[in-house]
């Protein structure tokens, strides 16, 4: 019989449960959340790496492109596809138009980023606006709104994204708030969730009680309680949210030329990928790490914030 | 529970089914170019005579109303783009591509994604933890667009074991590639989601009783902690579960598989009104059906949860 | 306006050219056991049925299904197809084609000259709704053609009739001297009426699809596969080689690309060769790089309703400082040339013109440009700025930043990049809402007119709104001048005004190019691009 019965499963040793002790631990000390939560994200080793690595990708897309001698946008015919080298100070090689990818990296890092950041703010802003207030009206306009989300979140996202492109142009700033603008459903959820417990907490009836508007409950006392889980949500959007618009550069809808960013560049290197294998290589290695860093910040934070997922 | 049913699939999904048919219909409408826009351009009578074919020559009103008559009988209309075929007949023939690939899809990233998640939990921030949580998100941080290309020229060119692309009606060889790029994505979340209500659930008073009783940690897992944590994880199966179905654009392109995703793009890339509408309707009533059919799920799985 | 001299009842019955037609294996070779083929197609057509063909998507697969009155060879030239002969009449004004006795649908039943008369009046009517409507009567000049797409006569009174079942009658508006060029048109097949009339819409689906070409529809799975099989019936079946060929509709060029490299692919669609896998396939593949010049221009075009586009001088600064030879030889690098001209050099019956511009160093074209810039008046602080359209392709933003940085490098120009996907972007154009924009013109048959037409200020797709009417006079002159010299001449001083009034900046001229197997064989250097199955074997490997 080599079956373990029951029994012998009983008796085997407890393995380390570290999710358990660190648990076990923390119901035994009382702190605050925040200072808890401190704590504890400083104990995530990976989380705090990330930190560091990501600061620094971002000091490098900002500063970094000095020292290049090359311009983004200057093509050079005689030096088209060529691997990273030193002599001519193409660091990273350059693309099929001898274009510097050492500089057009850090610039589409640049782009990324932001597209990332003020898309997920977007988001953010109007998921947390649109949850709380479905949540604390509750009754007959929860219902209406709830269903208003449903038909959005069936409507396909990449139609209503090449509608609102083509509709408006091709600005910048436009890019952000299409993705921003379609990315809010799963945030407005969430806060829903939180605002219906918070709801009957006894702080928000005592608001109620004293007077305070609706809205004014709504921004004073569930906009500050939900920060918590916002933030992490925010924190795991922005790397989505860079990810959306490369797949917006695949459709060929994301930012124009001559301006790039990493899923631009991404969708040029993977066509390129047996060609000219750095052109996807080292635009590939900033975004995969940036997108690590800001994975495990976020998950990091839930850990440390708040270990629920709805 | 049929009174729950009921109410979410006929009283629910019907109407906002409705708005969303009828929002669709307007908003394409306005997008800039026509079905019938070319290069060289016809003439206007030409154009006329396409027009009175395909009923674009009535008020919109009037098409409006004219295509919510057809879609009653069942008839998603002629295909703009595709001139031998209807919608019904597209749509009919590319779902089992994107379903069979959907499916084998799902089935992995379920089991992979919970797997992983699991592991990471019982070993929260070990290196376990990392190196697991970190293969599972490749799926979260690089693009299809350039995972099926990469996977292409290695398995399909550099060691010559699959193909690079074709569907052949589905055969084991060719559903790999696309299967192992469209099921990274939905690993990484579920492995995500997984991991957190895991650590969760650990945390909580009942399996902390349950350790000190001294039961093995396999036990705790399988008749305790699994089913709780899997909780959040179902009631995101349902949206995945049409996404992963119904979006598997850059997948069905690259690998030149005959199915929804593609149908879809080249729709919407076209202008081909009747072929996104009908799209539309079929994912956004997928979406409604799958979400309904969680929320039955839960209750089974929950019985604290009351349709 | 000239008239031609009626002449009566010349016959001038057509030698037959010995062109290569159908697969021509020189003898010793090698054949592979099994003669089957995959083939890209570049993207799904939209039919099957010829008539409604709206591209080259969709006319090279009825190229291989069907068979008009005449046929291309392998290098293109118009040989003999259904018709065997074919004579002009009344001085060109009526043509009589007689059908061979043995061309038959893959049914059995033998092809006659009713078939073509109800494929052309189909083809013509606007109920079928063809996109090529138009192209009998404006570009074959066929009687009643355009009055017929205008709804001004029905579609019966169309100057084709037959004569019985083996004799045709094509009377023109007009003689047209070129008429037997037009008629290898993809969308020119006759079509199966009883089939049709039996099936409607739905007569191209496999098994109900009756052809009378080399080849027959045996599968077809929308967005993945076209299959065809060898047709027994083909009355130059003896000659055909290949058995089955599959079409494969793929998009994605690298995708293509990989497929092929992988052996799931023989031969690339037209165009197939990836411009970012350009140098690798130099460096590996280089005899699989197939190409050949193309008849067909790369542009961009002007606006003449957007200021300052009105101004000649700002037009010619801009065509003269393309550095047409970096963008053709270096930047695309498939074959193609720079182009001076609209009409591509190698089109029949066509004497390129040598411009004088055209022999100065791109040095003198640039300081040219910059004295027209100024002369112009734009200077540093009032700078020359534009955007430039292109839709959304790989190719056309590499030339369209390319030639961003050759107009900066002429002075105080900057330019907005603006692309936008296809549909969008035809709208844009035709509405007239660009500056500058990205035009392409492929020949629809080999003839200088089908390039030139483009800028009659009455041509639909004349979206930059250019307006001579000397330019118009000569090209109306060309279509009724039935002397060859004559025409060519004309053609000329066409394209010599189009180098005054600058409407548009020729950039290169197209090149056919395809990635093809080594082991596949027995295709020319047609210049509309055509590779037909028929003609091609595939050696032992």
């Amino acid at each position: 019989m080599n079956t373990p019965t029951t029994a012998a499963r009983l008796m085997r040793p407890l393995p380390p449960l570290p999710g358990l002790d660190e648990a076990l631990a923390q119901s035994i000390q009382g702190r605050s959340l925040w200072a808890d939560a401190r704590r504890r994200f400083l104990k995530n080793r990976a989380a705090l790496a990330s930190l560091v690595i990501l600061g620094l990708i971002v000091l490098l897309c900002a500063f970094a492109a000095l020292p290049s001698p090359h311009a983004f946008d200057d093509p050079d015919f005689e030096n088209m596809h060529i691997a990273p080298e030193l002599a001519t100070a193409h660091w990273f090689g350059t693309d099929s138009l001898g274009r510097d990818l050492y500089v057009r990296t850090l610039l589409g890092g640049r782009i990324s980023l932001m597209v990332g950041a003020l898309g997920a703010l977007v988001a953010v802003l109007i998921g947390t606006l649109y949850g709380a207030t479905a949540g604390f009206l509750g009754g007959k306009t929860d219902s209406v709104m709830m269903r208003f989300l449903e038909i959005l979140a069936s409507f396909p996202v990449m139609f209503l994204v090449i509608l609102l492109m083509t509709f408006f142009g091709r600005e910048l700033w436009l890019i952000f708030l299409a993705i921003g603008a379609v990315s809010w459903l799963d945030m407005a959820r969430i806060v829903r969730g939180q605002t219906l417990s918070l709801k009957r907490k006894e702080f928000v009836e005592a608001a109620r009680v004293c007077g305070v508007s609706r809205w004014g409950i709504i921004t004073r006392h569930i906009v500050p309680n939900v920060l918590g889980i916002v933030a992490v949500y925010a924190t795991l959007l922005v790397p989505s949210m860079i990810l959306f618009e490369s797949f917006l550069s695949y459709l060929g809808l994301g930012v124009q030329e001559p301006m790039t960013s990493w899923g631009a560049l991404l969708e040029q290197g993977a066509k390129a990928i047996e060609a000219a294998p750095w052109e996807l290589a080292f635009p590939a290695g900033f975004l995969v790490t940036t997108l690590f860093c800001f994975n495990f910040i976020g998950d990091g934070l839930r850990d440390a914030l708040d270990p629920k997922e709805r | 529970m049929l009174k729950f049913i009921f109410r979410r699939l006929v009283l629910e999904a019907l109407p906002t089914l409705l708005v969303l048919v009828t929002v669709t219909f307007f908003l394409i409408r306005l997008a800039p170019g026509g079905p019938f826009s070319t290069e060289a351009a016809m003439p206007p009578e030409v154009m006329a005579a396409v027009a009175a074919k395909y009923r674009l020559d009535q008020p919109v009103w009037q098409q409006y109303l004219g295509y919510l008559a057809d879609l009653a009988r069942g008839d998603f209309g002629p295909s703009f783009k595709y001139k031998d075929f209807t919608v019904n007949d597209l749509v009919w023939a590319a779902a089992p591509a994107s379903f069979r690939l959907g499916l084998f899809a799902f089935v992995i990233a379920v089991i992979v994604g919970v797997a992983a998640g699991v592991t990471a939990a019982l070993r929260q921030n070990t290196w376990i933890d990392y190196s697991v949580m970190g293969v599972a998100m490749i799926g979260v941080v690089l693009p299809n667009f350039v995972l099926a290309p990469a996977l292409a020229l290695v398995f399909a060119i550099w060691l010559k074991w699959l193909p690079a692309g074709g569907w052949e009606g589905g055969k084991l060889m060719y559903v790999v590639l696309p299967v192992a790029v469209l099921c990274q994505h939905y690993i990484s979340v579920i492995a995500r989601i997984t991991r957190g209500s895991m650590i969760e659930v650990l945390g909580s008073p009942y399996i902390r009783t349950a350790r000190a009783k001294g039961l093995p940690t396999g036990y705790i897992l399988r008749r305790h902690a699994l089913k709780p944590a899997l909780l959040p994880v179902i009631s995101y199966l349902g949206p995945a579960f049409v996404g992963i179905i119904t979006g598997s654009v850059v997948v069905e392109s690259f690998f030149g598989i005959p199915g929804i995703g593609q149908l879809f793009v080249n729709g919407a890339l076209n202008r081909d009104y009747p072929m996104v509408l009908g799209l539309t309707i079929l994912i956004g009533a997928l979406t409604i059906f799958f979400n309904a059919v969680v929320d039955i799920l839960y209750g089974v799985i929950d019985p604290r949860i009351r349709l | 306006m000239r008239m031609p001299q009626r002449l009566a009842l010349i016959t001038a019955a057509v030698a037959c050219l010995p062109g290569v037609f159908a697969a021509e294996v020189p003898p010793g070779t090698q054949l592979h056991p099994v003669q089957e083929i995959v083939r890209g197609n570049g993207t799904e057509p939209a039919t099957l049925d010829p008539n409604k063909a709206e591209g080259r998507p969709e006319s090279s697969l009825a190229l291989e299904m069907f068979e008009g009155l005449v046929s291309p060879d392998i290098n293109g030239n118009v040989v003999p197809g259904v018709a065997e002969k074919w004579e002009s009449l009344e001085g060109g004004r009526a043509w009589r084609f007689t059908l061979r006795s043995n061309a038959r649908w893959s049914d059995g039943s033998p092809v006659t000259a009713h078939d073509f008369e109800y494929a052309f009046k189909r083809m013509v009517d606007p109920k079928t709704a063809s996109q090529y409507a138009w192209y009998l009567g404006k570009a074959s000049n066929v009687k009643n053609g355009t009055a017929i797409v205008e709804g001004k006569v029905p579609p019966s009174e169309l100057g084709v009739k037959a004569l019985d079942d083996r004799h045709l009658l094509i009377t023109l508006e007009q003689p047209v001297a070129y008429l037997v060029a037009t008629l290898a048109h993809g969308s020119l097949m006759p079509v199966p009426r009883k089939v049709i009339e039996k099936y409607g819409d739905r007569w191209t689906e496999p098994g109900k699809m009756v052809s009378n070409g080399a080849y027959k529809l045996a599968e077809r799975v929308v967005n993945e596969r076209i299959v065809m099989v060898r047709n027994p019936m083909y009355w130059n079946n003896a000659k055909t080689v290949i058995d089955k060929v599959t079409f494969l509709p793929i998009v994605n060029q690298s995708a293509e690309y990989q497929r092929y490299r992988a052996n799931g692919l023989d031969m690339t669609a037209d165009g197939g060769v990836p411009p970012e896998q350009l140098k690798q396939i130099r460096r590996e593949i280089p005899s699989e790089l197939v190409t050949w010049p193309q008849l067909g221009t790369y542009f961009y075009a002007f606006n003449f309703r957007k200021k300052p586009f009105d101004d000649v001088r700002v037009r010619k600064a801009l065509s003269l400082a393309l550095q047409r030879e970096v963008i053709a030889e270096k930047l695309v690098g498939t074959g193609e040339t720079p182009a001076y001209s609209l009409t591509p050099p190698n089109a029949a019956g066509y004497v390129p013109v040598v411009h004088e511009w055209q022999r100065w160093t791109q040095a003198q074209r640039e300081n040219e440009a910059r004295r027209l810039l100024a002369e112009a008046g734009f200077t540093k602080t009032r700078p020359l700025r534009f955007e430039l359209l292109y839709n959304t392709n790989e190719n056309h933003k590499k030339i369209a930043l390319a030639a961003a940085w050759m107009w900066r490098r002429i002075g105080p120009v900057e330019v907005v990049l603006v692309n936008q996907e296809w549909k969008s972007f035809l709208d844009s154009r035709a509405r007239g809402e660009f500056e500058v924009c990205r035009y392409s013109w492929v020949a629809d048959y080999n003839e200088p007119s089908t390039m030139l037409d483009l800028f009659h200020s009455k041509h639909g797709s004349n979206d930059s709104k250019y307006n001579n009417p000397r330019y118009d006079a000569i090209m109306e002159q060309a279509k009724v001048t039935s002397d060859a010299n004559d025409r060519a001449r004309l053609y000329q001083d066409a394209e010599r005004i189009l180098a005054q009034d600058f409407p548009l900046a020729n950039v290169y001229h197209y090149s056919v190019r395809r990635l093809i197997k080594p082991w596949v064989k027995g295709y020319g250097r047609d210049p509309e691009g055509r590779i037909l199955t028929r003609d091609l074997y595939i050696l032992a490997h």
